[in-house]
């Protein structure tokens, strides 16, 4: 065992590009996939639920269905249009999922639970978020189909509209956390209030914006114009088939799990208790508590999508524009005179 | 004024709320779903399903070739020969029913003066060759002597109201 160790500690020593591939594949992307799997069952599940129906049953009482879809889905084989841009029809379900996997990099799970703790992952968390919307973009052009372009023109405007609220509702956040460091947002949100020490009570308006932001950011019900299927089909991945729709499909999933983990870290106390410290063990934050939230928000999602129907786009541009954008910036300006005025403490 | 609170119900999502409320209580209420192969609703005495000839206690078959049910039948899925029996008695030769051309109304059992044929509850049935369609009288007197407890209690259930 002593053996087995110092060979361990030369080998991560020696190899540290390995060591941090293999920490990579353990940490975000073997449980991502799994969690991404059975995301999609629970989807059918809660959704059929929602239909009084009773969703699937069968393959291993439905929780061995996704695997077999997935294997449905390698086995198919891959149609490329001929009259498509081959290189750029290959590179964007690349791209699209590419990004949803980087921005785990600065997700933490814990305390100190965190690939990268760098200071600027706010930052680093929008940038990866906006890069998704490139995979769409160029999946839809690079297909040169009338259905697939118009998709991604659609997931391209409603993208960059809510990407704005979305970062003036964290501007809110920014204010009242003082960092930009994703464990700092968590600890200031800390003490001895339990669950109204979160930022979702004081910004209570951005924390919804910022959640219904992020559904129209990962293209989900009711904001999924980007795959209308009564009017484009299935929007820009139409052209694809087999394992470079599972891509587009993974990268879909993965980042509604990246928005379920982000609200909970930036509005909900990410893995504090609800309770406060004083309480003992149920008072004591950790991992479990952030599996709980993100769990609701996940719902949440699922919620949604069996509940609404589909937003005109028109009305998809007002809700953003003259909605979202407005409340905003008089949310971030309310903040600030809180923070002035010492009613909300910053790095406390 | 009217406006005003428009415009707050729609800020405040009070009709999404509702929505949300509505699918969650179908969220955990009892599903309509069967699962059919494993579960199946009950079925009625007037079910129609497969053919059957019935037969009296004695064994003997009830069909006398009066050819009622091959005129009624509105599908012509009815084909029938007859002879005269060593004992006087007129009795079929063939008894052919074409289960791609019946139409399951039910209007041979209706008609037949001796309760001969009747159609069963028996649903669930398939063919593998070409001409299996076509049943004979020997097949439907054996389908009637499998079920024949069933069909009876069928028809017993169901006597008060034809």
């Amino acid at each position: 065992m002593d053996q087995l160790l110092s060979l361990f500690n030369t080998y991560t020593a020696e190899f540290p590009t390995l060591w941090m591939t293999v920490k990579i594949l353990l940490l975000p992307i073997v449980p991502l996939i799994l969690a991404v799997a059975f995301f999609t069952v629970t989807e059918r599940w809660v959704i059929g639920w929602m239909q009084v129906r009773r969703g699937p049953v069968y393959i291993g009482k439905g929780f061995l269905q996704p695997f077999a879809d997935v294997f449905k889905l390698l086995f198919k084989e891959i149609i490329i249009p001929s009259k498509s841009n081959l290189f750029l029809f290959r590179l964007a379900p690349m791209l699209a999922l590419i990004p949803a996997f980087a921005a785990w990099a600065v997700v933490p799970a814990g305390d100190g639970m965190v690939h990268s703790d760098v200071n600027a992952g706010l930052l680093y968390l929008l940038a990866m978020t906006s890069m998704g919307v490139y995979g769409i973009i160029l999946a839809g052009w690079a297909s040169n189909s009338k259905y697939a372009f118009l998709g991604a023109m659609r997931a391209a405007a409603q993208v960059i509209s809510y990407e704005i609220a979305m970062g003036f509702a964290l501007v809110g956040v920014l204010i009242a956390a003082g960092s930009l460091n994703l464990s700092e947002i968590v600890r200031a949100q800390g003490g001895n209030g339990g669950i109204f020490e979160w930022f979702m009570w004081p910004l209570f308006p951005l924390f919804l914006i910022y959640f219904i932001s992020g559904l129209a950011e990962t293209n989900r019900a009711p904001f999924d114009v980007a795959e209308g299927e009564s009017e484009i089909v299935a929007g820009f991945h139409v052209e694809y088939a087999g394992s470079a729709f599972a891509l587009f499909f993974l990268a879909e999933y993965a980042n509604m799990i990246l928005v379920s983990f982000l609200v909970p870290l930036f509005f909900c106390g990410g893995w504090l208790s609800p309770f406060p410290e004083s309480w003992g063990l149920i008072g004591k934050g950790g991992p479990h508590w952030l599996a709980v939230k993100v769990a609701f928000f996940a719902f949440m999602f699922l919620w949604f999508r069996a509940t609404f129907p589909r937003y005109r786009y028109d009305q998809i541009m007002r809700l953003g524009w003259k909605v979202f954008i407005p409340i905003t910036i008089v949310w971030v300006m309310v903040t600030g005179v809180l923070v002035y005025t010492g009613v909300l403490v910053p790095n406390s | 004024m009217n406006a005003v609170i428009r415009y707050f119900k729609s800020l405040l999502l009070i009709e999404l709320l509702k929505g949300m409320a509505l699918t969650g209580k179908y969220l955990v209420a009892p599903k309509y779903t069967v699962r059919y192969p494993e579960e199946a609703i009950p079925k009625s005495n007037r079910f129609r399903g497969l053919h059957a000839l019935r037969r009296y206690p004695n064994g003997e078959e009830r069909c006398i070739a009066c050819k009622l049910c091959e005129a009624v039948c509105p599908a012509l899925a009815i084909t029938i020969d007859s002879e005269q029996r060593a004992d006087d008695s007129r009795r079929t030769t063939r008894y052919d029913i074409d289960l791609f051309k019946c139409i399951f109304c039910g209007f041979c059992e209706e008609s037949c003066p001796v309760d001969s044929i009747v159609e069963t509850h028996i649903h669930e049935y398939h063919f593998e060759q070409r001409g299996e369609n076509i049943v004979s009288k020997q097949q439907l007197l054996a389908i009637g002597d499998r079920y024949e407890a069933e069909i009876a209690a069928a028809r017993r259930q169901d006597a008060a109201y034809r």
